[in-house]
Formats: C-alpha cells, structure tokens, sequence
C-alpha cells in the first residue's frame, strides 16, 4: 500500500498530563499507563502484569492472586449488580489461571448519602454471587467518602486460589494449530449497561451474561484437557482478548467472526449505536485455547454449560507482528486495540 | 438478523462483484462521501472486490473530521468556562483541536457530557436553570433537522440557559467545489443514503447536468454498496448522467419534507469552512435571526479562536480524493488514532481511521516482505 508505511505498534509512551477516562478502558490507553507508569515502577519480571492474576508457589502450595475493582454505574442493572460483578469478576479472574477460588477480600468504598436500603440490596448479591461461586468472604474494609466524592459504591474485592492446573495457563503457550473455544454468547452485559445507563429501550429486555466461570473451567481441567490459555472477556470484549493473546503469543489468530454468537437483541442495538459487539464487554464469558485434536471434546463438555459455546478460530502461524484477523468479502483484515470505550458514531 | 443479514450475503455480493466485472470495459474512479459508507466499503472489503482499473475515492463524508480545529477549539474554551455544562456527541470529544480535546478538557475539570441527541441536553438545561447548558451542534444533513427540533423546542420553552454552537455542513457544496476543483478526477458520485433520506435528491439534479457525472444514491450494507457501484458504472459505460436512487427502500425524491421545512425555519445557509478543505461557498448553517439567541458564539463573543497552521498532513488531498492514507509519509507512525495529525484520522469514519484499523495488516506484511 504505502512505500512509507513502517508496521510499527501504536506508541505505547504515555501521553498528556492527566488521566483520561480511557486509561481505564482496557484498551491502548491502559496498556500504556501499565508500560508508562506501572511496569517501570514495579515489575521484577517481565510478564509480571500480562496476565489476570499472579501465580505465587508458597511453601510449595501452587495460589493464583488477583484483585479488582468495581466502579459500574448504574449500581443496579437487569441481571445483576455491582455486587455480583464484584465477586463473579474476581472469581473468574482466578478461573482464568487454572485456579478454584478459595478467599476472597471486600472492600467498600460508599459515598455519603447512600440509601440503606441499596447496601443490603448489593450485600444480598454478594452472598448469593459468594454462595453459587463456592467461595467465603473472609475480611473486608468499610469507608465512606463525602457526597458527590464518589458514584454511590465503589468495590474492591481480592481474590486467592488454589491451581489445580498441571501446566501453566498463559498467552505464551498458545501456538499454531491451536483452536479458540468460545463459552456463549458476547455483548450482553456491555449493551445491557449501556441501555440502562442512558435510558435506551428495546423491544427485548437485554440481561448481563454476569456468572461465574469456575465450573466450565474446572470441567476442563478435570477432563484432562491441555489449556494453553483462558482469558475472561471483560473490558473490550472479545477482540481485545484476542489480540492481547495474539499480541503476548506473537502468533495470527484466524477469527471466523461469523462463527462468534451475538444475541439479536444485542445485534440491533449495536447496529443503531454503530458499535462492534466484537468490543462489547461480558461478565461471564471466556476464550480458552487448546491443541485441535482436543478441540470437539472441550467443546462438547462447554456445551453442557452454555449451549452457545463455538469453535470461533484458529492460530494459523507465528508472527513477528501478533495479529488477529477475519476474513471479509473482498480478503482479510486485521482488528485493531480500540483506544478507550466504543463511541456511537453519529452517522 | 432481519434487514441487515439479506444485505451482507456473501453469495449475493459475489453475484453483484461478478456482474460489475462484466459490463466493466474501462477505467472509472467514483467517489463515496459518507463516513458509514467508507466504514462499510473497508470493513467489508467491498473496495477490494472490483475489477481492476475502477477505483473508489474517500470524499468528505465524516461529519466530524471535517468541524475545523478551531470550532473545536472554541468548544473547548466554551466548555472550559465555569458555569458550562458542554453536550457533544460521543465521537466529537476524541477530536483534537490545537488545545487537545474534549475529553482532555473533561480531564482538567471541564464539565463535558456526552449526549446521543439534542434532546437531552435540553433536558440537562430543564434540569441545571444556573448553569449555561451549550449543546455542540455537528453533522450533515442527517443531524440538523434534530438540532433544529432542539431549538424550536427551546424556543417554545423560553429556555434562557440553552445555546449552541453549530457547525452544520452541507453535502451538495462540498460535491460543487471538488467537481469545479482544477484537479477534479471523480467521474462517478455514490451520494450519501441517509443524507437523502432527508433532503431528498432534487439538489443534485443540477449537478447531475452540470458536470456531466452520475449520482447514484446508495445505502450502507455491502450489497446497497456494490448495487450502487453497479449502477453508476452501467450509467458511465452506457454514457448517461442522471441521478438514480439505489436507496430506494429509504429515500424519496423530496426527502422528509418535515425535516427540510424545519431546517428551512431555524437555519439560513452561509459560507463555511471545512477541516481540510478550506472555505466552500454556501456549504454551512447557521441559526436565523429569529433564533440568534441560543447562538453561542454571540453568549460567548470574547472566545475567538485563530485558525491553525496547516502540518504535514495530507488530509485536504485526501477529502478531494487526490490521494490514498497510505500515500502519506506520516501515516500509520506519526499520525494514528491516538495522535492524529488531521480530519480523516480523527473520527472512526475517516479514511485515514479506517484505513488504519481494517489494513494495517497487509501494510505491515508488505513492510517485511521488504525486510525480508
């Protein structure tokens, strides 16, 4: 195309002088305050911030440790809540390093003014979200911050696992001949978020896929399958799962974007918005990739989750630049880290 | 799903690559000027499947990388006064003027919200009276007729501490200045669906007899895409200048004459200036004197923005179709997303931008095929 055109990466030097929302999408802007801010800072080894969560070996105990924090707005939304996000989140980030959850932190962070009646609404949720993920609160922190210092609830919550997994569960492992397993649908607790937040409505109400992944997981692992990767698809959705595995791996990911199901509610309301669902956020939903010859039987055991759960691609090769592709009616093309949330476009 | 999976079948679009290949005798270069239509053409592919010879030129079609930097400047100072509360739309706070963007200034204490309609920022300034509410008035003809609904609506309501700052352009303008432009190579135009859905396709009958150039006005799916192509390419094989309606499940001939007679009462038509391609004559709206009022650059008159050095960008030449992104120097390492030097890297619509997300690959696979 261009006799100019040099593929490098998006700068990943941190530019500005204030945060933007976008630092905080996890998307370009996040990588770059990690490998602006974070990595100089903290990192003793290099793939120490690639990943979900941390593998510690403790007197020769194998734990995964995470934590995260929870800042939806709005607090309630059809299908769940900032309290289940709080430890279905957590919990599934420490699904995604092979790991059971055994311990979780909560850490609250209210804002003045909060209706009673809302905490122990969120407080409900958390019990019910503890109780079908199979983990105990054990400690937790309360502190409250002035009105209008905060967005009703803030959460934190820190998770501790015990990994049952045999080998590592990590993006350097995938390679070619790898298949990507999808575990459902996508874009269900993006666009039901959204809706919610600014009032949109659609014929058919949209409910967050929010739920916790141990179980498909621990169905793998206890099948004897060999997962080279898992990643929930959180932030960015889909693709930027995908290109981050791509990316870490150095590998071409092949995405049969038709292969990927998106409810038709979701569908519509991604078209009118002119979003990518591919980008659109999930709460309960992962990628894992695996070798092809265990492929149909990983599946097959997902299904019993999830009806909806896909081969959606392959690894085709290694490659300098890691890509993520799809094929298109005119040849292939690459999808791309979006900078910062999806905007609807106005035309 | 109904009404958009019949319009992306890969059989059907291959039916329609094969059809255009056949009654290609030549070369043709035709011009789209709608940013969902460039969006579609490189998301798709649709540009890559035609025959060799006819190519497909990015007009001026995003509504956002054409509002100059300094009407984003000015919307920046506006929102950075103290009392404001600044509504845009969602795609026009990632657009850099020289003194950052919308959402830098949102980052440094501006109060900035994003909006999906005129409407609710109506509603903001219902609810906030001692605040001075100022919507960011943007787009073609496909946004005005709402803009123009918001302040008739505010009108009614008497709402003092509603303005706006309006930089509304015109699609058939733009068309008149690069078809009299000296370096004209448009033979073909694909006219903007939505646009027409409107305004109708009455104004582009002149034009039409003018310059001798086909209008087909085309939708947005791929098979609206390539039927539209097909169309204008029989009509410049069989030597005719005409202007015919691919869009037809859309668009009428007059358009929606409720939203032109709106137009027609809350805007007069003025000289304007377009990111990239300077001043075009009778190309903007600007709010009538019956409605001067919710004008906030008359709130604001001290905000006066100088207009900014051109850079390297090469960004004019590609709005008139002159040049492709990848013919820029700066293009994919000095201007991305992220850093965009001008117009069409700015919005998701522009041509630089969808070049950048949808063929980097093949650029950077030819880059180390060099290597190599």
């Amino acid at each position: 195309m261009s006799k100019h055109f040099a593929p490098a990466c998006p700068p990943l030097g941190l530019t500005g002088d204030r945060i933007e929302l976008a630092h905080g999408g996890g998307g370009l802007k996040t990588r770059q305050l990690i490998e602006g801010i974070f990595r100089p800072a903290l990192a003793k080894r290099s793939d120490d911030f690639t990943h979900d969560g941390a593998r510690l070996e403790i007197d020769g105990a194998r734990m995964a440790f995470t934590t995260d924090s929870y800042v939806v707005r709005p607090l309630f939304f059809p299908g769940g809540d900032i309290g289940t996000l709080a430890i279905y989140g957590t919990v599934n980030d420490l699904a995604m390093c092979g790991a059971e959850p055994v311990a979780l932190s909560l850490a609250l962070v209210l804002e003045e003014g909060l209706a009673i009646a809302d905490l122990q609404r969120i407080a409900s949720s958390i019990r019910d979200a503890a109780d079908a993920a199979g983990v105990a609160v054990v400690t937790g922190d309360t502190k409250v911050v002035e009105r209008g210092k905060g967005d009703g609830v803030y959460i934190n919550t820190s998770g501790l696992g015990r990994i049952i997994a045999k080998s590592p569960i990590v993006p350097q492992r995938v390679q070619p001949g790898d298949v990507i397993i999808l575990s459902g649908d996508v874009g269900r607790h993006g666009v039901a978020v959204m809706a919610m937040r600014e009032g949109f409505h659609f014929e058919t109400e949209i409910r967050s896929d929010c739920a916790p992944l141990w179980a498909p997981v621990r169905a793998l692992i206890g099948r004897g399958y060999d997962l080279h990767c898992l990643r929930d698809l959180t932030r960015g959705g889909l693709a930027t799962g995908l290109i981050e595995i791509a990316l870490a791996a150095g590998i071409e990911i092949m995405l049969d974007e038709h292969g990927v199901c998106v409810c038709e509610p979701v569908r519509g309301a991604c078209e009118i918005l002119g979003i990518d669902p591919l980008y659109v956020a999930n709460e309960g939903r992962f990628i894992a990739a695996l070798p092809e010859a265990e492929a149909a039987a990983a599946l097959e055991c997902l299904r019993g989750f999830d009806p909806a759960a896909a081969i959606i691609g392959r690894v085709d090769r290694a490659t300098e630049v890691g890509a993520v592709v799809v094929d298109t009616l005119g040849g292939k093309r690459a999808l791309d880290l979006m900078s910062g949330e999806q905007l609807p476009r106005i035309c | 799903m109904r009404h958009v999976d019949e319009y992306r079948d890969p059989a059907a679009a291959r039916r329609y690559g094969d059809a255009i290949a056949q009654i290609t005798t030549r070369d043709w270069i035709l011009m789209e000027i709608c940013g969902g239509q460039t969006h579609s053409i490189v998301r798709h592919g649709i540009d890559r499947m035609l025959p060799w010879g006819v190519s497909l030129l990015h007009g001026p079609g995003c509504p956002v990388c054409v509002t100059p930097a300094s009407v984003v400047d000015a919307a920046i100072a506006m929102a950075s006064r103290p009392n404001v509360i600044f509504c845009s739309f969602g795609d026009m706070m990632r657009v850099p003027g020289e003194a950052g963007t919308l959402f830098t200034a949102r980052a440094s204490g501006a109060d900035v919200r994003m909006v999906y309609s005129p409407l609710d920022a109506l509603a903001i300034a219902r609810e906030n009276p001692d605040r001075e509410i100022v919507f960011f008035a943007i787009g073609f003809e496909t946004t005005a007729p709402t803009t123009a609904m918001a302040v008739l609506q505010a009108d009614r309501e008497d709402l003092r501490n509603f303005s706006m700052l309006v930089s509304h352009v015109l699609v058939p303008p733009a068309m008149e200045a690069l078809l009299s432009g000296p370096h004209n190579a448009v033979q073909g135009f694909l006219a903007a669906g939505h646009v027409c859905t409107v305004m109708g396709y009455v104004d582009y009958e002149p034009l039409v007899r003018r310059h001798k150039v086909p209008i087909v006005v085309t939708g947005f799916e791929p098979l609206d895409l390539l039927q539209g192509i097909y169309m204008c390419i029989r009509q410049l094989e069989e030597g005719r200048a005409e202007v015919e309606n691919q869009y037809s499940r859309s668009v009428r001939r007059n358009g929606n004459e409720r939203a032109r007679a709106a137009l027609a009462q809350v805007f007069t038509i003025e000289d304007q200036a377009w990111r990239g391609m300077g001043e075009i004559a009778s190309s903007g709206l600007t709010l009538a004197p019956a409605y001067a009022r919710f004008d906030a650059r008359k709130r604001f008159p001290d905000i006066v923005v100088p207009t900014p050095n051109p850079s390297e960008c090469i960004s004019g030449d590609i709005l008139r179709g002159l040049r492709k992104p990848g013919d820029c120097p700066a293009f994919g390492t000095r201007c991305t997303p992220e850093h965009p030097l001008g117009a069409t890297m700015v919005s998701s619509e522009g041509t630089c931008a969808a070049y950048y997300r949808y063929r980097r690959l093949e650029a950077g696979e030819m880059a180390l095929r060099r290597r190599a």
